[in-house]
Protein backbone atom coordinates (compact mmCIF):
# COMPACT_ATOMS: atom_id res chain seq x y z
CA UNK A 1 0.00 0.00 0.00
CA UNK A 2 2.95 2.32 1.19
CA UNK A 3 4.69 2.08 -2.47
CA UNK A 4 1.45 2.94 -4.03
CA UNK A 5 0.77 6.65 -1.83
CA UNK A 6 4.65 6.77 -3.16
CA UNK A 7 3.85 6.44 -6.56
CA UNK A 8 0.42 8.69 -6.61
CA UNK A 9 2.80 11.68 -4.93
CA UNK A 10 5.76 10.49 -7.60
CA UNK A 11 2.41 11.25 -9.91
CA UNK A 12 1.75 14.57 -8.84
CA UNK A 13 5.52 15.69 -8.36
CA UNK A 14 6.74 15.28 -11.91
CA UNK A 15 3.11 16.93 -12.79
CA UNK A 16 4.36 19.78 -10.58
CA UNK A 17 8.28 19.85 -11.95
CA UNK A 18 6.77 19.96 -15.78
CA UNK A 19 4.69 22.86 -15.18
CA UNK A 20 7.17 24.61 -13.78
CA UNK A 21 9.28 23.58 -16.11
CA UNK A 22 7.35 24.18 -19.07
CA UNK A 23 5.13 27.45 -17.93
CA UNK A 24 2.10 25.97 -18.87
CA UNK A 25 -0.98 27.13 -17.03
CA UNK A 26 -2.50 23.58 -16.04
CA UNK A 27 -1.75 22.98 -12.31
CA UNK A 28 0.32 19.83 -11.32
CA UNK A 29 -2.03 17.30 -10.25
CA UNK A 30 -3.49 17.36 -13.52
CA UNK A 31 -1.08 16.50 -15.24
CA UNK A 32 -0.35 14.05 -12.40
CA UNK A 33 -3.73 12.51 -13.17
CA UNK A 34 -2.53 11.80 -16.23
CA UNK A 35 0.86 10.35 -15.89
CA UNK A 36 -0.92 7.83 -13.54
CA UNK A 37 -3.36 7.13 -16.38
CA UNK A 38 -0.80 6.63 -18.61
CA UNK A 39 1.53 4.08 -16.02
CA UNK A 40 -1.97 2.26 -16.00
CA UNK A 41 -2.45 1.75 -19.73
CA UNK A 42 1.07 0.78 -19.94
CA UNK A 43 0.22 -1.57 -16.99
CA UNK A 44 -2.72 -2.70 -18.04
CA UNK A 45 -4.44 -3.25 -14.57
CA UNK A 46 -5.05 -1.36 -11.73
CA UNK A 47 -3.13 -3.21 -9.04
CA UNK A 48 -5.40 -4.20 -5.54
CA UNK A 49 -2.94 -1.83 -3.36
CA UNK A 50 -3.52 1.24 -5.48
CA UNK A 51 -6.92 0.58 -5.82
CA UNK A 52 -7.25 0.89 -2.18
CA UNK A 53 -5.16 4.31 -1.62
CA UNK A 54 -7.39 5.67 -4.73
CA UNK A 55 -10.52 5.10 -2.96
CA UNK A 56 -9.67 5.81 0.18
CA UNK A 57 -9.37 9.59 -1.31
CA UNK A 58 -12.04 9.43 -3.27
CA UNK A 59 -14.25 8.51 -1.03
CA UNK A 60 -13.47 11.40 0.97
CA UNK A 61 -13.15 13.96 -1.91
CA UNK A 62 -15.54 15.96 -0.80
CA UNK A 63 -13.60 16.79 3.05
CA UNK A 64 -10.74 17.81 0.87
CA UNK A 65 -12.58 21.37 -0.03
CA UNK A 66 -13.77 22.27 3.31
CA UNK A 67 -10.58 24.21 4.02
CA UNK A 68 -10.82 26.45 1.12
CA UNK A 69 -14.56 26.55 1.35
CA UNK A 70 -14.12 27.93 5.05
CA UNK A 71 -11.83 30.90 3.15
CA UNK A 72 -14.85 32.87 2.53
CA UNK A 73 -14.97 34.01 5.96
CA UNK A 74 -11.60 36.41 4.75
CA UNK A 75 -13.80 37.48 2.23
CA UNK A 76 -16.76 38.65 3.57
CA UNK A 77 -15.37 42.31 3.50
CA UNK A 78 -14.29 42.28 -0.17
CA UNK A 79 -17.19 40.55 -1.13
CA UNK A 80 -19.74 43.49 0.12
CA UNK A 81 -21.79 45.04 -2.35
CA UNK A 82 -20.90 42.07 -5.15
CA UNK A 83 -21.87 39.48 -3.07
CA UNK A 84 -25.42 39.62 -4.34
CA UNK A 85 -24.39 40.03 -8.37
CA UNK A 86 -22.19 37.44 -7.68
CA UNK A 87 -24.37 34.85 -5.72
CA UNK A 88 -26.86 35.43 -8.68
CA UNK A 89 -24.30 35.09 -11.79
CA UNK A 90 -22.69 32.01 -10.08
CA UNK A 91 -25.86 30.04 -9.66
CA UNK A 92 -27.51 31.39 -13.25
CA UNK A 93 -24.15 30.11 -14.88
CA UNK A 94 -23.48 26.49 -12.92
CA UNK A 95 -27.76 26.10 -14.10
CA UNK A 96 -27.04 26.38 -17.40
CA UNK A 97 -23.55 25.36 -17.66
CA UNK A 98 -25.18 21.66 -16.44
CA UNK A 99 -28.47 21.65 -18.92
CA UNK A 100 -26.52 22.76 -21.60
CA UNK A 101 -23.94 19.92 -21.05
CA UNK A 102 -26.54 17.05 -20.57
CA UNK A 103 -28.66 17.97 -23.10
CA UNK A 104 -25.73 18.14 -25.75
CA UNK A 105 -24.23 14.97 -24.24
CA UNK A 106 -27.42 13.01 -24.71
CA UNK A 107 -28.62 13.97 -27.99
CA UNK A 108 -24.68 13.24 -29.40
CA UNK A 109 -24.40 9.99 -27.57
CA UNK A 110 -28.11 9.01 -28.47
CA UNK A 111 -27.23 9.50 -32.10
CA UNK A 112 -23.90 7.90 -31.95
CA UNK A 113 -25.54 4.67 -30.27
CA UNK A 114 -28.56 4.37 -32.72
CA UNK A 115 -25.73 5.10 -35.54
CA UNK A 116 -24.26 2.33 -34.64
CA UNK A 117 -27.00 -0.35 -33.96
CA UNK A 118 -28.11 0.61 -37.42
CA UNK A 119 -25.00 -0.59 -38.83
CA UNK A 120 -25.47 -3.59 -37.18
CA UNK A 121 -28.59 -3.93 -38.58
CA UNK B 1 -11.23 29.74 35.13
CA UNK B 2 -7.65 30.59 34.97
CA UNK B 3 -6.36 27.32 33.75
CA UNK B 4 -9.16 26.33 31.07
CA UNK B 5 -7.83 29.53 29.81
CA UNK B 6 -4.53 28.68 29.18
CA UNK B 7 -5.58 25.53 28.07
CA UNK B 8 -7.83 27.07 25.27
CA UNK B 9 -4.52 29.61 24.68
CA UNK B 10 -2.38 26.55 24.39
CA UNK B 11 -4.80 24.30 21.87
CA UNK B 12 -5.75 26.99 19.65
CA UNK B 13 -2.22 27.45 18.79
CA UNK B 14 -1.48 24.19 17.94
CA UNK B 15 -2.82 22.51 14.42
CA UNK B 16 -4.11 19.69 16.51
CA UNK B 17 -7.01 21.53 17.59
CA UNK B 18 -8.71 22.81 14.00
CA UNK B 19 -7.66 19.52 11.99
CA UNK B 20 -10.13 17.73 14.54
CA UNK B 21 -12.24 20.08 14.42
CA UNK B 22 -12.73 20.21 10.50
CA UNK B 23 -12.51 16.23 11.01
CA UNK B 24 -15.19 16.02 13.70
CA UNK B 25 -17.46 18.76 11.63
CA UNK B 26 -17.57 16.59 8.61
CA UNK B 27 -18.38 13.36 9.76
CA UNK B 28 -21.37 15.10 11.84
CA UNK B 29 -22.25 16.31 8.94
CA UNK B 30 -22.07 13.10 6.53
CA UNK B 31 -23.86 11.61 9.28
CA UNK B 32 -26.43 13.83 9.06
CA UNK B 33 -26.34 13.48 5.21
CA UNK B 34 -26.98 10.05 5.20
CA UNK B 35 -29.61 10.14 7.75
CA UNK B 36 -31.99 12.23 5.65
CA UNK B 37 -31.30 9.69 2.50
CA UNK B 38 -28.75 11.76 0.58
CA UNK B 39 -31.01 14.68 0.30
CA UNK B 40 -28.99 17.26 -2.15
CA UNK B 41 -29.62 20.31 -0.16
CA UNK B 42 -28.02 18.81 2.74
CA UNK B 43 -24.31 18.73 0.34
CA UNK B 44 -21.80 18.02 3.47
CA UNK B 45 -19.39 20.14 2.04
CA UNK B 46 -22.11 23.15 2.47
CA UNK B 47 -23.27 22.30 5.99
CA UNK B 48 -19.73 21.86 7.28
CA UNK B 49 -18.02 25.16 6.02
CA UNK B 50 -21.41 27.41 7.20
CA UNK B 51 -20.68 25.32 10.92
CA UNK B 52 -17.16 25.87 10.71
CA UNK B 53 -17.56 29.48 9.81
CA UNK B 54 -19.95 29.75 12.56
CA UNK B 55 -17.95 28.39 14.85
CA UNK B 56 -14.41 30.42 14.04
CA UNK B 57 -16.86 33.52 13.80
CA UNK B 58 -17.94 33.21 17.62
CA UNK B 59 -14.67 32.20 18.71
CA UNK B 60 -12.66 35.01 17.01
CA UNK B 61 -10.05 32.76 15.85
CA UNK B 62 -8.37 33.69 11.99
CA UNK B 63 -8.63 32.04 9.14
CA UNK B 64 -4.95 31.80 9.16
CA UNK B 65 -4.98 30.26 12.41
CA UNK B 66 -7.96 27.80 10.98
CA UNK B 67 -5.69 27.13 8.43
CA UNK B 68 -2.78 25.98 9.93
CA UNK B 69 -4.79 22.98 10.98
CA UNK B 70 -6.70 22.13 8.07
CA UNK B 71 -4.12 22.19 5.63
CA UNK B 72 -3.40 18.49 6.14
CA UNK B 73 -6.88 18.26 4.68
CA UNK B 74 -6.08 20.91 1.64
CA UNK B 75 -2.88 18.95 0.56
CA UNK B 76 -4.49 15.70 0.76
CA UNK B 77 -6.18 17.42 -2.46
CA UNK B 78 -3.73 16.81 -4.97
CA UNK B 79 -2.90 13.47 -4.22
CA UNK B 80 -7.42 12.79 -5.01
CA UNK B 81 -7.13 14.64 -8.06
CA UNK B 82 -4.35 12.63 -9.39
CA UNK B 83 -6.07 9.19 -8.05
CA UNK B 84 -9.11 10.06 -10.16
CA UNK B 85 -7.02 8.38 -13.22
CA UNK B 86 -8.67 5.39 -12.06
CA UNK B 87 -12.07 5.78 -12.48
CA UNK B 88 -11.38 7.33 -15.36
CA UNK B 89 -8.84 4.18 -16.96
CA UNK B 90 -12.02 1.66 -15.78
CA UNK B 91 -14.44 3.57 -17.95
CA UNK B 92 -11.74 4.32 -20.66
CA UNK B 93 -13.78 1.86 -23.05
CA UNK B 94 -16.93 4.04 -22.69
CA UNK B 95 -15.22 7.41 -22.47
CA UNK B 96 -13.49 6.24 -25.86
CA UNK B 97 -16.85 5.47 -28.06
CA UNK B 98 -18.49 8.80 -27.28
CA UNK B 99 -14.97 11.09 -27.62
CA UNK B 100 -16.71 13.26 -30.05
CA UNK B 101 -20.08 13.71 -27.77
CA UNK B 102 -17.97 14.31 -24.60
CA UNK B 103 -15.82 17.12 -26.92
CA UNK B 104 -18.59 18.64 -28.32
CA UNK B 105 -20.84 18.98 -24.99
CA UNK B 106 -17.66 20.14 -22.75
CA UNK B 107 -16.79 22.97 -25.00
CA UNK B 108 -20.12 24.29 -25.41
CA UNK B 109 -20.75 23.72 -21.07
CA UNK B 110 -17.69 25.18 -21.04
CA UNK B 111 -18.10 28.36 -23.11
CA UNK B 112 -21.42 28.87 -21.52
CA UNK B 113 -20.15 29.12 -17.63
CA UNK B 114 -17.66 31.60 -18.74
CA UNK B 115 -20.25 33.85 -21.09
CA UNK B 116 -23.54 33.39 -18.59
CA UNK B 117 -21.41 33.87 -15.11
CA UNK B 118 -19.62 37.71 -16.95
CA UNK B 119 -22.35 38.76 -18.33
CA UNK B 120 -24.61 38.27 -15.97
CA UNK B 121 -22.25 39.22 -13.22
CA UNK B 122 -21.30 42.21 -15.50
CA UNK B 123 -25.04 43.64 -15.95
CA UNK B 124 -25.69 43.12 -12.19
CA UNK B 125 -22.92 46.21 -11.61
CA UNK B 126 -20.34 44.13 -10.21
CA UNK B 127 -17.02 45.42 -10.37
CA UNK B 128 -13.93 44.53 -12.93
CA UNK B 129 -11.78 42.66 -10.44
CA UNK B 130 -15.24 40.63 -9.28
CA UNK B 131 -16.65 40.10 -12.86
CA UNK B 132 -13.05 39.45 -13.54
CA UNK B 133 -12.46 36.77 -10.59
CA UNK B 134 -15.94 35.07 -11.73
CA UNK B 135 -15.21 34.27 -15.28
CA UNK B 136 -12.47 30.61 -14.06
CA UNK B 137 -15.70 29.72 -11.98
CA UNK B 138 -16.45 26.16 -13.27
CA UNK B 139 -12.86 25.15 -13.14
CA UNK B 140 -10.60 23.10 -10.26
CA UNK B 141 -9.55 26.00 -7.88
CA UNK B 142 -5.82 25.62 -9.08
CA UNK B 143 -6.39 26.26 -12.24
CA UNK B 144 -8.93 29.16 -11.71
CA UNK B 145 -6.60 31.02 -9.29
CA UNK B 146 -3.97 30.94 -12.13
CA UNK B 147 -6.17 31.82 -14.83
CA UNK B 148 -7.63 34.97 -12.65
CA UNK B 149 -4.69 35.65 -12.09
CA UNK B 150 -3.24 36.10 -15.48
CA UNK B 151 -6.45 38.38 -16.07
CA UNK B 152 -6.03 40.42 -13.09
CA UNK B 153 -8.46 39.18 -10.63
CA UNK B 154 -8.16 38.37 -7.35
CA UNK B 155 -6.93 34.58 -6.83
CA UNK B 156 -8.15 34.31 -3.21
CA UNK B 157 -12.00 35.81 -4.48
CA UNK B 158 -11.62 33.42 -7.28
CA UNK B 159 -11.31 30.33 -5.10
CA UNK B 160 -14.12 31.38 -2.86
CA UNK B 161 -16.51 31.72 -5.66
CA UNK B 162 -15.26 28.44 -7.28
CA UNK B 163 -16.11 26.36 -4.12
CA UNK B 164 -19.33 28.33 -3.59
CA UNK B 165 -19.85 26.96 -7.64
CA UNK B 166 -19.38 23.22 -6.75
CA UNK B 167 -21.59 23.29 -4.21
CA UNK B 168 -24.29 24.53 -6.23
CA UNK B 169 -23.62 22.51 -9.03
CA UNK B 170 -23.55 18.88 -6.32
CA UNK B 171 -26.70 20.57 -4.30
CA UNK B 172 -28.65 21.80 -7.49
CA UNK B 173 -27.53 19.77 -10.18
CA UNK B 174 -28.81 16.19 -9.90
CA UNK B 175 -32.27 17.91 -9.28
CA UNK B 176 -32.07 20.06 -12.62
CA UNK B 177 -31.05 16.36 -13.98
CA UNK B 178 -33.94 14.78 -13.10
CA UNK B 179 -36.13 17.55 -14.22
CA UNK B 180 -34.84 17.62 -17.70
CA UNK B 181 -35.00 13.66 -17.73
CA UNK B 182 -31.42 12.92 -18.17
CA UNK B 183 -30.79 9.01 -16.88
CA UNK B 184 -27.83 8.64 -18.84
CA UNK B 185 -24.97 8.36 -16.06
CA UNK B 186 -22.11 9.35 -18.63
CA UNK B 187 -24.23 12.35 -19.08
CA UNK B 188 -24.79 13.39 -15.46
CA UNK B 189 -21.36 13.11 -14.80
CA UNK B 190 -20.46 15.19 -17.53
CA UNK B 191 -22.06 17.70 -17.04
CA UNK B 192 -21.75 17.71 -12.83
CA UNK B 193 -17.89 17.91 -13.90
CA UNK B 194 -17.41 20.41 -16.46
CA UNK B 195 -20.25 22.85 -14.36
CA UNK B 196 -18.92 21.93 -10.74
CA UNK B 197 -15.36 20.77 -10.64
CA UNK B 198 -14.18 18.21 -7.66
CA UNK B 199 -17.13 19.05 -5.60
CA UNK B 200 -19.66 17.97 -7.89
CA UNK B 201 -17.41 15.00 -9.00
CA UNK B 202 -17.38 13.86 -4.74
CA UNK B 203 -21.04 13.40 -5.16
CA UNK B 204 -20.84 11.71 -8.94
CA UNK B 205 -19.19 9.34 -7.02
CA UNK B 206 -20.99 8.40 -4.24
CA UNK B 207 -23.83 7.76 -6.45
CA UNK B 208 -22.40 5.93 -9.52
CA UNK B 209 -19.05 4.78 -10.95
CA UNK B 210 -19.69 6.05 -14.37
CA UNK B 211 -20.92 9.22 -13.29
CA UNK B 212 -18.09 9.59 -11.38
CA UNK B 213 -15.50 8.70 -14.19
CA UNK B 214 -17.30 10.79 -16.17
CA UNK B 215 -17.70 13.76 -13.92
CA UNK B 216 -13.60 13.35 -12.62
CA UNK B 217 -13.05 13.68 -17.01
CA UNK B 218 -14.87 16.68 -17.58
CA UNK B 219 -13.41 18.50 -14.33
CA UNK B 220 -9.61 18.00 -16.12
CA UNK B 221 -10.61 18.67 -19.68
CA UNK B 222 -12.42 22.23 -18.52
CA UNK B 223 -9.62 22.61 -16.83
CA UNK B 224 -7.56 22.55 -19.90
CA UNK B 225 -10.10 24.25 -22.40
CA UNK B 226 -10.87 26.96 -19.95
CA UNK B 227 -6.91 27.49 -19.35
CA UNK B 228 -6.44 27.36 -22.92
CA UNK B 229 -10.38 29.74 -24.19
CA UNK B 230 -10.70 32.06 -21.34
CA UNK B 231 -7.61 34.37 -22.32
CA UNK B 232 -7.84 34.41 -25.92
CA UNK B 233 -11.86 35.10 -25.11
CA UNK B 234 -10.73 37.54 -23.01
CA UNK B 235 -8.42 39.64 -25.06
CA UNK B 236 -11.09 39.81 -27.86
CA UNK B 237 -13.47 41.35 -25.47
CA UNK B 238 -10.89 43.91 -24.33
CA UNK B 239 -10.07 44.96 -27.91
CA UNK B 240 -13.50 45.51 -28.36
CA UNK B 241 -13.77 48.20 -25.13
Amino acid sequence: MLEYIALILICQLCGELLVTASGVGIPGPVIGMLLLFVFLLIKGAVPEGLEKVSSTLLDNLSLMFVPAGVGIMAHFELLGANAWPLMIAVFSSTVLTIVVTALIMQSASRNASSASSAMED
Amino acid sequence: MNDILELWVYLSASPLLHLTLTLVVFVLASRLYRQLQLHPLLNPVLLSVTTLVAILYFTGTKYDTYFEGAQFVHFLLGPATVALAIPLYKQFDKVKKSALAIGLSLLCGSVTSVVVAVFISWLLGANTVSVISIAPKSVTAPVAMGISQQLGGLPSLTAVIVIVTGIVGATVGPLILNLLKVNDWSARGLAIGTASHGIGTARALQVNQVAGAFSGLAMGLNALATAILLPLMWNIVANYL
